[in-house]
């Protein structure tokens, strides 16, 4: 699933460049914890949260977490955006919650394959 | 739809054996910070989590919600069972990481806002 | 329900086992006073949360309750480090809590916005290095 479509399925905003709704991606995990996050590292994955830190963008480059997209408007500040931009994660928003952004992600298709842990 | 038909579709393992499933479950909410379930999520709600220590027991209970999932195969703390069970709040457990769950619930027409 | 009914509990810091406890049992004096579900509710919610700021924060506290027809008040007081901004505080997502704290669930800013949600009145007073105070009261509708 690319990132233009994950765009239109959530109504979501591009926080980072256009030019990456091209960016696909296989699998999503939703995370609410650094600890969480921190444990998955599935590539081309979705990371679906509301941590808006700089920590895990840095967090998302190491575990080759290909995009990241904030639930439930929440936002990153400018230097998160900033880091995320120079290491080539797109970042979106979305206002649904974390419920209603996997639900309908799912309903189009999407999957995780994340091991229980 | 009720507790019990939802379990049996996600195939969950019941860790709260006589709590009552005979609930009607009215919503989903997936988030593993508390003060953001107490926030938000509605009474009769699903709440699926990956936190396991026994004060997601008394979020439960003050939101009235209809049951807790336990996501990636967590365990229940002892004390969390225990509590669980005093106040009558089901807890499920799942091997699947939650963005699994909840797409399944979501499929089974649980919405959350 | 003419007289007032008044108790206290005290809270331990960093007792996680027993946090809630003493919002659980306000929660049953509420229900055992007649109060309507949707404030006893309330109320629940609001006390929680702040049961939960000394557990996290403080070395000990106290949980006051007085209810009467009209009103329920809640004072929950702590030796604890005192909130040094309190407008900061209370917007949605601030938070002063230690990682471990977070990991827990906790943490996520959302304490005192959900206390002003959930009251119709909140009074916080505080000073750095001693403790806060945090008063709120919840109007009870007139007896039909």
């Amino acid at each position: 699933m690319t990132l233009g479509e994950i765009k239109n399925i959530l109504n979501a905003m591009v926080l980072t460049s256009k030019d990456d709704l091209e960016v696909d991606v296989t699998c999503a995990y939703c995370a609410d914890l650094m600890s969480d996050v921190l444990s998955f590292s599935v590539t081309s994955s979705l990371l679906i949260t509301g941590l808006t830190n700089k920590q895990v963008i840095r967090t998302a480059e190491v575990a080759n977490i290909k995009a990241i997209i904030f639930i439930a408007s929440k936002r990153p500040q400018g230097e998160a955006i900033a880091l995320a931009s120079r290491k080539k994660i797109p970042l979106l928003v979305t206002k649904f919650s974390m419920f209603d952004a996997c639900g309908r992600l799912y309903q189009k298709g999407l999957r995780c394959e994340a091991e229980g842990g | 739809m009720k507790l019990k038909e939802l379990s049996d579709t996600l195939s969950l393992e019941l860790k709260t054996p006589e709590a009552d499933l005979n609930r009607e479950v009215k919503g989903g909410y997936a988030s593993d910070l508390l003060s953001d379930v107490i926030g938000n999520a509605r009474e009769g709600f699903i709440w699926v989590t990956i936190q396991i220590h026994l004060n997601i027991v008394a979020v439960a209970s003050l939101k009235g919600l209809s049951g807790i999932i336990l996501a990636n195969g967590r365990r229940p703390d002892e004390d969390t069972l225990s509590k669980a069970s005093a106040e009558n709040i089901p807890i499920m457990t799942s091997p699947l990481p939650v963005f699994e769950i909840v797409g399944r619930l979501y499929t089974l027409g649980l919405k959350c806002w | 329900m003419g007289a007032t009914t008044e108790g206290a509990f005290f809270l331990t810091g960093k007792d996680f086992t027993n946090a809630g406890t003493a919002s659980s049992e306000l929660k049953g004096i509420l229900e055992g006073l007649q109060v309507k579900p949707d404030i006893v509710r309330r109320a629940a919610i609001a006390a929680f949360e702040a049961e939960m700021n000394v557990i996290i924060y403080a070395v000990a506290g106290m949980m006051h309750y007085s209810i009467t027809s009209e009103t329920i008040k809640v004072i929950v007081s702590d030796m604890g480090p005192g909130i040094e901004n309190i407008d900061l505080a209370m917007t949605e997502g601030y938070s002063t809590a230690p990682d471990y704290i977070r990991e827990m669930g906790f943490g996520s800013g959302m304490g005192l916005p959900n206390i002003k949600k959930n009251t119709d009145e909140l009074k916080i007073n505080s000073t750095v290095g001693e403790g806060t105070t945090l008063e709120f009261v919840i109007y009870l509708s007139k007896a039909a």
